[in-house]
């Protein structure tokens, strides 16, 4: 891909097989020698640790899907028998609860790293749009497998998420109700849902892996960026990634993984509510609807608008804006490191996106609406203008002149 | 932190890790939201990484839900089997054929095609008062007694609501009007509640020695009950600890491995 292959096959059969499905050859370039630039920091390695998670999700997931029953009358059964008799079943469960906590951890650092580092400028766009769609598909994926619990935050979770599709009524009538019942398979969330969501659920994950291949394949193209944001120049920029980051990724995976076994084996239940061990009842609506955590923000922003169709476009935007963040952002310096302004907009974000999740979790009354409103307006503004126009008014900080440069200490060569 | 680079990325980790916080302080308040009353957390042996239940408790408990809790609430996700299982109240083999034998279980059809009923074994599950919601409705003044499998976990504050809900029983305030046959609690939310105090001094009698006072039996009750919710806990705990140093010392291994490796590179 990015650079010359220096494979030479070993033996014979290596080379059989070269001729043929040059797999080995692939690992080699890819995986081997692909040359890194040398001053990656640990917020690099969240790329492999979201790998990780995609792994232990697939491999837990495949294994509770033998047990699970995507019955409205026996899933909330079916998740106890695996949890009370089937061997390791318990490990199996609160592994995928809480991993798909990890994985949207290990997500939101990787995003807000690639946003702070300017990972998704020139010639990255399209590494950064295949990040953003497996961002995309990994909340439909988590929203689908919380809702097969079938417990009651499971099901009013659904009923409401579902429901923001009736808001199209307003636009032409009728048409919201019936694509509401074209998803439910009936006339309020039941059988058919569940069934379809269970379907969705085992899918999505396949389709994350494919996304997440030509994630890598559009990030091997200009190879990694890197804290500084300037490009491998010369050969003393670069290492290769065997050993290098090979055992990098590996030490920061494991601490990462010990993050993920305190929640497992000792908080398993401490990320979700308490509603969803009480079985979905149609009849009986809890008092707060709360998603999971990894939703709040979203949450917050659905609700701080007064109309809900209005709501739903806020919502949606809010996701589908950061498609566009490559060319939102006009400056030409990639790490808001040299960025001496935008580095406050930028903590000010990260303040206004946990204020966000904060208030996802109350009730939008009194001041939490009044603070949700101002910091849903931030989200926007942040986007759709400080980005923009920032870049024009900007003067960036003194640059290093090179990776090298930089990791030696050298003294900047002066402004860009 | 002297791995992380530069003071930005740290300040990035740690707005990710204020993030993770954040968001999960803020569910709590959420679901207390409610107008929930504070709930005092107890002492537990299964507390912390390293907690285990008392055996003793979990027997006395058992014998509390059995004599008094039984009459209205089911304990269907639970088989007597699991008494006699290691991490629970491990009642000896004969102690769970005796339980189970206890109570009448419909089988069948058999060879006549007929149900019948028959004395319990331990693979059977817990047989719940009720036939059906609208049977215990009917029986309960119109309130449904809920199944207690999972009610240590389907609470906030699980086993200590569950012991502050058996001891909250008290005479409402006078400025509070009481509807017809609820009793005012404590810790339920909105203060009326459809059972009337389930337990009292000596409700049960102990055969172990320990005073059955009113808080001991609703300590007893709700460290059973975080058991049936929970039966895998000591499982999960000595497991955990395990993994735990396991990735400790795989931790130190490739910290210091990488060490090695990246001193090769010019500083």
């Amino acid at each position: 891909m990015a650079h010359e292959s220096t494979f030479t096959p070993g033996n014979r059969l290596s080379k059989w097989f070269d001729d043929r499905l040059p797999i080995e050859r692939m690992m080699h370039d890819q995986f081997g020698v692909f040359p890194m630039p040398r001053n990656l920091n640990y917020l690099w390695t969240f790329g492999g640790i979201l790998t990780f998670f995609l792994v232990v999700q697939l491999l837990t997931g495949i294994v509770l899907a033998m047990h699970f029953v995507p019955h409205e009358t026996m899933a909330f059964d079916s998740v106890e028998h695996i949890m009370r008799d089937v061997n390791w079943g318990w490990l199996m469960r609160y592994m995928h609860a809480n991993g798909a906590s990890m994985f949207f951890l290990a997500a939101y650092i990787h995003i807000a790293r690639g946003m702070y580092y300017g990972s998704y400028k020139a010639p990255r766009e399209i590494l950064w749009i295949l990040g953003v769609l497996i961002f995309v598909v990994m909340m439909a994926t988590a929203f689908m497998g919380y809702s097969l619990v079938w417990g009651q935050m499971s099901f009013w979770a659904v009923t409401v998420i579902t429901n923001l599709f009736s808001s199209l009524d307003s636009i032409i009538d009728g048409l919201g109700t019936t694509i509401v019942q074209w998803i439910w398979g009936g006339f309020s969330v039941g059988n058919p849902t569940l069934n379809r969501l269970y379907s969705l659920h085992y899918l999505l994950p396949f389709v994350i892996c494919g996304l997440v291949v030509l994630h890598i394949w559009a990030l091997h193209i200009p190879g990694s960026n890197n804290p500084t944001g300037i490009d491998i120049k010369t050969k003393s920029d670069s290492i290769p990634f065997t050993p290098y980051y090979t055992v990098k990724d590996g030490f920061a995976m494991c601490v990462f993984v010990m993050l993920f076994a305190a929640f497992v084996f000792y908080a398993p239940n401490y990320l979700g509510h308490p509603d969803n061990y009480v079985e979905a009842n149609p009849l009986a609506t809890p008092p707060h609807i709360v998603p999971e955590w990894y939703f709040l923000p979203y949450y917050a922003i659905l609700r701080a608008i007064p109309d809900k169709l209005f709501g739903v476009i806020a919502f949606a935007g809010s996701i589908s804006l950061l498609l566009f963040l490559p060319w939102l952002d006009t400056s030409k310096v990639r790490s808001t490191r040299y960025r001496p302004i935008y580095k406050w907009f930028f903590a000010l974000f990260m303040i206004d996106v946990v204020v966000l999740g904060y208030l996802g979790a109350k009730p939008p009354e009194g001041w939490y609406l009044i603070i949700g409103r101002l910091a849903t307006a931030y989200y926007f503004a942040h986007l759709l203008l400080v980005l923009p126009l920032l870049g024009w008014i900007e003067k960036p900080s003194a640059m290093p002149g090179s990776i090298t440069d930089d990791v030696l200490g050298k003294k900047p060569a002066g402004a860009k | 932190m002297k791995m992380i680079a530069s003071p930005f990325a740290k300040h990035a980790a740690m707005i990710a890790g204020a993030m993770l916080l954040g968001v999960t302080l803020g569910t709590s308040p959420a679901q207390a939201a409610g107008d929930l009353p504070e709930i005092k957390a107890q002492s537990w042996t299964f507390s912390g990484p390293f907690g285990t239940f008392d055996r003793g408790q979990l027997q006395r408990g058992f014998k509390v839900y059995k004599e008094v809790c039984a009459g209205c609430h089911g304990l269907r996700q639970l088989h007597f089997r699991n008494l006699g299982e290691p991490g629970g109240p491990e009642f000896s083999e004969a102690e769970v054929k005796a339980l189970a034998a206890e109570v009448e279980v419909k089988d069948g059809p058999n060879d006549e095609g007929e149900m019948f009923d028959r004395p319990g074994k331990p693979s059977d599950a817990f047989v719940s008062p009720f036939p059906n919601e609208n049977a215990a409705r009917a029986a309960n003044n119109g309130a449904n007694p809920p199944d207690l499998s999972l009610m240590a976990k389907a609470r906030v504050g699980g086993p200590d609501y569950i012991y502050g809900l058996m001891v909250g029983y008290k005479e409402p305030p006078s400025s509070m009007k009481m509807s017809e046959d609820m009793s005012y609690n404590d810790v339920f939310p909105g203060h009326q509640i459809a059972m009337a105090a389930p337990l009292s001094e000596e409700s049960v009698e102990y055969t172990d020695g320990t005073k059955p006072t009113l808080e001991n039996h609703a300590k007893d009750v709700s460290a059973f009950l975080m058991w049936a919710a929970e039966p895998k806990l000591e499982e999960r705990h000595k497991l955990g600890f395990r993994f735990m140093i396991y990735l400790l010392i795989l931790s130190v291994l490739l910290y210091l491995a990488k060490r090695r490796i990246w001193s090769r590179l010019k500083h």
